[in-house]
């Protein structure tokens, strides 16, 4: 049974215990564990459940690469699944649970599909779960759906806030073992800006566990200012140009903390050495995922860092040298370490002969053929690595520590391009140093170092990193020494022997219990039935087999199931090459990707002058585009359908109030404004008198409609242009995109000063009569007609009202300064009282505009209209010879009688409102749709306007509309429903 | 009116709104000469260089583009009509007092509450004082600049209508305890 | 995520802070034109793998629109420069033939 050991334990304080929960019950641990040490010290080596089979799991790494010990963690609006015991820290209060079992962890109901293991080949899914084809929705999804998955959702919206750091420095070093701290000093030395991130709370990797000390380097970065070391930040992912993601874990450890929680920095580097480390490879042998089987490195991790023996009696099984160092470290700490078994024919080195002078038992050529027990290791059988029948022994022990030998992390090198040799020594994948991932200017700028860069060993991975770090430096532009003291490797190590399945011909009862991915369960038997149907591409198989796939993104099995999909087609590892490697390195927190951009600051709101008024006066708020516009004022009492009526027959009746302040304004000014504003609407607005107001319409290239308006003549070369709510910044963009890339000749300047005016339309029979009532301009009907304006100060205020109508009421719409706009609307409020002033809302802004058949952009536009379509060719100009969407105009499809045209619809029950984009049926074809649907309490009937084939023909006819299966009819009518003449807004 | 519309202090930083700035709007041709004398002696100051800011948000011009320019000043109006009248050729001219906001930022930590939102190199030795800066700050168009006067004083702009949303963006990002102090 | 150089306010920034805005240097076809014409105007674009001509604006910045030269397969940019030109500048076609020799100017 796992144990805590009297002495060693670098990075544990003894004096500070931390307690906490596993599954409800009481731990204690230590300052300095992990979850998965605390929790080995206490004797838990089992630690959840498997994905697919829910076989009994334990912890088989010590850091980012663990598969098996996910915990769902914390509690309520604290609680995340899938957090690696390994990587997580050890604080007062914690609680964790494991995962992927029912009813416990103890006893799981769901392990009886371990005992049909040939029911859940690779492909499972795909060939079972065909016919009959209504049990997928019935019967199999809903029983996956409940089995799926590994921790639990959270119920509560997350408690914590998260943010984003923009960074910028020369070099980049992703890693604080022994090699980054030196690519560091080496790259400071020159006087570069350098960042160093590492992922865990301490520095110097595995080089402390292997007895080489760091505190030199230490000392050197600690008077270096130029350079910074972020511990508890991950190299996230390498992006295009020296980008690249780090993510800080800055409260996980202390979560009560008033500090946000993880903070993503988004790092700009002209140069990132990726100092990452390698990972060490499990051995494929049966049995090789029963708790107590673990990586030799983690064995060693534990019992030096953390002074934890994962057990009492350990075996070794291994195909290099550096299991020994596990060996030896065990032995130095007092545990049991029954035998070491060495797949090599001739054993190990240097490392061998000092554990054999130590007394260990070392058996070479040996392999393990199985290993027993369930809920944690009961013994090995061994026996010839060459021959699974040859004669066997069976040893006691509940530890199995396995080495299959190392790979790089590649992962950060390859995330955005750079290439892999494969090693046939040390049989890796390592970074070909020749084809890095290029950046703006095409060279190389990324450079691994260390043992990520394939340099095993802890003298060769320094002396390359000291190369690493100068390099880095120098292609960012300082200069450093170019000489390099060689160093001798001190510990020289025999040659390691690939060895992908163990014993060497495993028979397939062997197979089928011989694990390549921990956390997917995926075994040596589903990718060698994946190659045998015929699966070739190492990423289709990792696709059907799920390999790879997981939380963990198969950082231990990927190598593994590579060569056993090569050994299956007969293929050299290379050649059937890796999966790609995608960020992030390990999951980060979906807050942190969001950073600051949650709750009230999701997304900005824009809000106009008057909105505090609004909110204050029962606004339905409706968004439009960004901005938010009251949909309604609801009254106590009223639906807000009720206000919506109120507000039309108060404003159609007597007098009505809209802000309109987020109509969009650009200023247009020049000797060529008016050619411009030809060649940018349909309509003649160079011939646009100053004090006059003109309806516009823009088109695309294409000829379609995106956006309208009223251009106004402020000057004899000054146009103020009014947009869409939502068309300000697309209209101003577009009119510069033609100013500066095509028609750079015209002398034009545009502004957009859409917020700097509050605009307020005051509508309805008695609009004249208050702003007489205010007082200070003119405001008749000769001397500001229908389409035109005035500027003066009104009430006091400077206000430029406009003789525009969008509701065909008599209609004065008045821009004021933004900052007195709320001014201006208490004033008419007040002046507007004895005419039952009513503020109205965009519903009801919309029913009256429908009722005079007005369009909407958007609503009776959808990219595919051109102005014809909706009965607006008066306004598109024939005498020009150009405007934006002209040409395209002309083309064929568009002067076709049979397009959709717009008509006004009644349904023939007056009650019965259409849902908006009903589709008109005509002999089973579909032959238009609603584009707006009210009902209208001025004409007390539903109305409609949709766009029909061929409509202007159709007048008079019925329609059907085919709604939830049901025929719904309308009669095709003028879409002018009310006041065609104009009377009531010429007045 | 109180001198300033929004005002938060218990931050990192300090940060205020202050209740009015003239701001004019003026494009023009600024590689012509004769625009650029005609500008240098209506407002008083000279041009201001690529990327600057010069004089300050009582009296001073920002480099916006190359054919644009942001006058500060206290009347808006008079600044206006004196451009409108003073200048010749093409041009344009107008006050965007009401359509901007402004925020005025203080304290050690305000280049890491900047750098928080803004892809810009926030560090003292590349961003230096009168440096102005068009960005983004999150998700909003802003710009931002360092006081010539003082090393952790900047001022930020924005459209009006998204002001409220700055400012608690701007209270959220300074927050207590929430530096990073890195730069 | 690309690094970009605006020539207008020489600021080198993040892709974020740009609109990319297509195919550059494509003569408009309007009034007049032939179907065939107008056709390959509106629709017809290269996109070819490596060198490319592109527009961009620097909409979080100075507003402007600018030219790019850049290769679509390494994302390599070769250079910048000022939107108001019919056709890629001497300079940069220079850079673009310094680093892919192969590579021709098609008209």
């Amino acid at each position: 049974m796992s144990h805590r050991i009297k002495k060693s334990g670098i990075l544990i304080d003894r004096t500070k215990p931390k307690n906490f929960t596993f599954n409800g019950k009481k731990f204690r641990g230590f300052q300095g564990d992990t979850l998965a040490s605390a929790l080995l010290a206490n004797g838990q080596v089992l630690m959840g459940r498997s994905f697919k089979y829910h076989r009994p799991r334990g912890v088989v790494a010590s850091g980012a690469e663990e598969p098996n010990a996910l915990m769902n963690m914390g509690q309520g609006a604290r609680f995340e699944p899938n957090q690696r015991a390994t990587t997580t820290e050890l604080f007062d209060g914690l609680v964790a649970r494991s995962q992927n079992h029912w009813p416990s962890l103890e006893f799981d109901i769901g392990a009886i599909n371990n005992r049909l293991p040939k029911f859940f080949p690779a492909g499972f899914y795909y060939k079972t779960f065909m016919y009959p084809r209504w049990a997928w929705k019935h019967l199999f999804e809903p029983i996956i759906r409940k089995s799926a998955g590994l921790g639990t959702a959270p119920q509560q919206p997350d408690a914590d806030r998260y943010e984003y750091f923009y960074a910028y420095v020369d070099v980049l070093i992703i890693g604080g073992g022994s090699a980054g701290l030196t690519a560091a000093i080496e790259a400071g030395k020159t006087g570069a800006k350098v960042l160093l991130v590492e992922q865990t709370p301490h520095l110097g990797g595995r080089a402390p566990v292997d007895g080489f000390g760091i505190d030199a380097q230490l000392n050197t970065l600690k008077n270096m200012k130029n350079v910074i070391i972020r511990t508890r930040t991950m190299g996230a992912g390498v992006y295009d140009h020296g980008y690249a993601l780090a993510y800080e874990r800055i409260t996980d450890h202390a979560p009560n903390s008033d500090q946000p929680r993880h903070r993503l920095w988004r790092i700009r580097a002209k140069r990132i050495v990726t100092a990452t480390g390698a990972i060490e490879r499990t051995l494929n042998f049966s049995g090789n995922d029963i708790p107590g089987v673990m990586l030799a490195s983690a064995v060693r991790d534990y019992v030096s860092l953390w002074g934890v023996s994962p057990g009492k009696s350990t075996v070794i099984v291994t195909n290099n040298d550096d299991a020994y160092r596990t060996a030896i470290t065990l032995f130095n700490s007092g545990q049991t370490v029954a035998a070491i078994l060495d797949a090599r024919p001739m054993g190990g080195g240097a490392l061998a002969n000092q554990a054999r002078d130590l007394g260990i038992r070392i058996l070479n050529g040996k392999a393990i053929k199985k290993v027993t027990g369930h809920k944690t290791v009961a013994s090995v059988v061994i026996c010839d690595q060459s021959d699974e029948t040859s004669d066997t022994e069976t040893i006691i022990c509940d530890c199995v520590a396995m080495s299959g030998g190392w790979s790089p992390v590649v992962h950060l090198w390859s995330h955005c391009g750079g290439k892999l040799n494969w090693d046939a020594k040390n049989a890796m994948f390592s970074p070909d140093p020749n084809r890095p991932p290029t950046g703006h200017d095409g060279q190389g700028f990324v450079i691994s170092a260390g043992a990520a860069a394939g340099a095993l060993g802890h003298d060769a991975g320094i002396q390359n990193a000291v190369s690493a770090g100068r390099q880095a430096a120098v292609e960012a532009g300082f200069s450093a020494s170019k000489t390099i003291a060689s160093i001798a490797a001190s510990t020289p190590e025999s040659p390691m022997l690939a060895v992908w399945s163990m014993p060497q011909n495993a028979s397939y009862a062997l197979r089928l219990k011989t694990w390549l991915d921990f956390q997917n369960d995926v075994k040596v038997s589903d990718v060698q039935l994946a190659a045998r149907e015929g699966y070739e591409s190492v990423e289709h198989t990792k696709r059907y087999t799920t390999l790879g796939m997981a939380t963990d993104q198969g950082k231990l099995s990927n190598i593994n199931g590579l060569a056993v999909l090569a050994d299956s087609l007969n293929a050299e590892i290379p050649a059937v090459g890796t999966t790609t490697f995608r960020p992030p390195y390990t999951p980060i927190s979906i807050g942190s990707i969001a950073g600051e951009a949650r709750g009230a600051l999701f997304k900005p709101t824009r809000k106009s002058p008057i909105d505090a008024w609004q909110d204050a006066n029962h606004a339905v708020w409706e968004p439009v585009a960004d901005w938010r516009r009251p949909y309604a004022y609801r009254q106590s009492g009223e639906t807000t359908q009720q206000a919506v009526t109120r507000e039309i027959n108060a404003t159609r009746n007597s007098l009505g109030l809209l802000d309109a302040s987020t109509l969009g304004k650009i200023l247009v000014k020049g000797p060529d404004a008016g050619n411009f504003l030809d060649l940018v609407y349909t309509n003649m607005m160079s011939t646009l008198k100053q004090g006059r107001c003109r309806y516009g319409l823009m088109c695309n290239e294409n000829g379609f409609l995106f956006d309208d308006g009223v251009v106004v003549r402020t000057g004899e070369q000054e146009f103020l242009c009014h947009t869409t709510s939502g068309g300000s910044d697309r209209v101003h963009a577009w009119m510069e995109e033609w100013l500066q890339t095509e028609w750079w000749d015209l002398q034009v300047f545009t502004a957009n000063i859409t917020e700097q005016f509050a605009q307020i339309a005051v509508v309805g029979p008695n609009a004249r009569k208050v702003l007489e009532k205010l007082g200070g301009l003119d405001v008749s009907n000769e001397t500001l007609p229908f389409m035109g304006y005035t500027e003066g100060r009104l009430a006091g205020i400077w206000a430029r009202p406009y003789r525009i109508s969008f509701s065909g009421e008599l209609s004065f719409e008045i821009a004021m300064p933004a900052n007195q706009g709320q001014e201006m609307w208490d004033k008419l409020l007040e002046a507007g009282a004895e005419f039952n002033i009513t503020p109205y809302g965009t519903e009801a802004l919309h029913v009256m505009r429908a009722e005079k058949g007005f369009i909407m952009i958007g609503d009776e536009t959808d990219g595919t209209v051109i102005p014809q379509d909706l009965n607006l060719g008066w306004a598109v100009s024939k005498k020009k010879t150009d405007f934006l969407g002209k040409r395209a105009q002309q083309r064929s499809h568009m002067v076709d009688p049979n397009r959709k045209q717009l008509v006004g619809l009644y349904t023939l029950n007056p009650d019965y409102v259409l849902p908006d984009c009903a589709h008109a049926v005509e002999n089973g074809k579909i032959i238009g749709h609603v584009s707006s649907s009210y009902f209208s309490p001025t004409l007390n009937c539903s109305i409609a306007m949709a766009l029909i084939t061929g409509g202007a023909g159709r007048m008079g006819k019925v329609l059907d509309f085919v709604i939830d299966g049901k025929t719904v009819q309308a009669k095709v009518v003028d879409p002018v429903f009310y006041d065609k003449e104009g009377a009531r807004q010429n007045v | 009116m109180s001198e300033f519309k929004r005002k938060s202090t218990d931050g990192e930083i300090e940060i205020s709104q202050p209740d009015f700035t003239g701001m004019v709007t003026l494009r023009a041709d600024l590689a012509n000469s004769e625009t650029i004398i005609n500008i240098e002696r209506i407002i008083g100051l000279k041009l201001p260089e690529k990327r600057k800011l010069i004089g300050d948000l009582s009296h001073g011009m920002a480099w916006m583009s190359p054919d644009e320019l942001l006058v500060f000043c206290a009347d808006p109006a008079a600044m206006a009509a004196q451009l409108n009248a003073g200048l010749s050729g093409a041009f344009l001219v107008a006050d965007v007092s009401h359509a901007r906001a402004v925020f005025l930022l203080q304290g050690d930590g305000v280049r890491e509450v900047l750098a928080k939102g803004a892809p810009v190199d926030l560090s003292p030795e590349v961003f230096l004082p009168d440096d102005f800066r068009r960005t983004r700050m999150g998700q909003v168009a802003v710009a931002f600049w360092m006081s010539g006067q003082s090393p952790d004083s900047f001022g930020l702009i924005c459209f009006a209508s998204v002001q409220e949303f700055m400012f608690d963006w701007l209270v959220t990002a300074s927050k207590k305890g929430s530096l990073p102090h890195y730069l | 995520m690309l690094l970009l150089t605006c020539p207008y306010c020489g600021v080198t920034a993040e892709e974020t802070e740009f609109h990319g805005g297509g195919e550059a240097h494509i003569k408009r076809f309007a009034g007049g034109s032939d179907d065939a014409e107008f056709t390959g105007y509106l629709f017809e674009k290269k996109n070819p793998r490596g060198v490319v001509f592109e527009r961009w604006r620097h909409v979080y910045g100075c507003g402007k629109w600018f030219h790019a030269a850049r290769c679509s397969a390494t994302l390599e940019i070769f250079g910048t420069y000022s939107a108001q030109t019919v056709k890629p500048s001497e300079a940069v076609i220079s850079v673009i033939q310094a680093r892919r020799p192969d590579w021709q100017v098609k008209p």
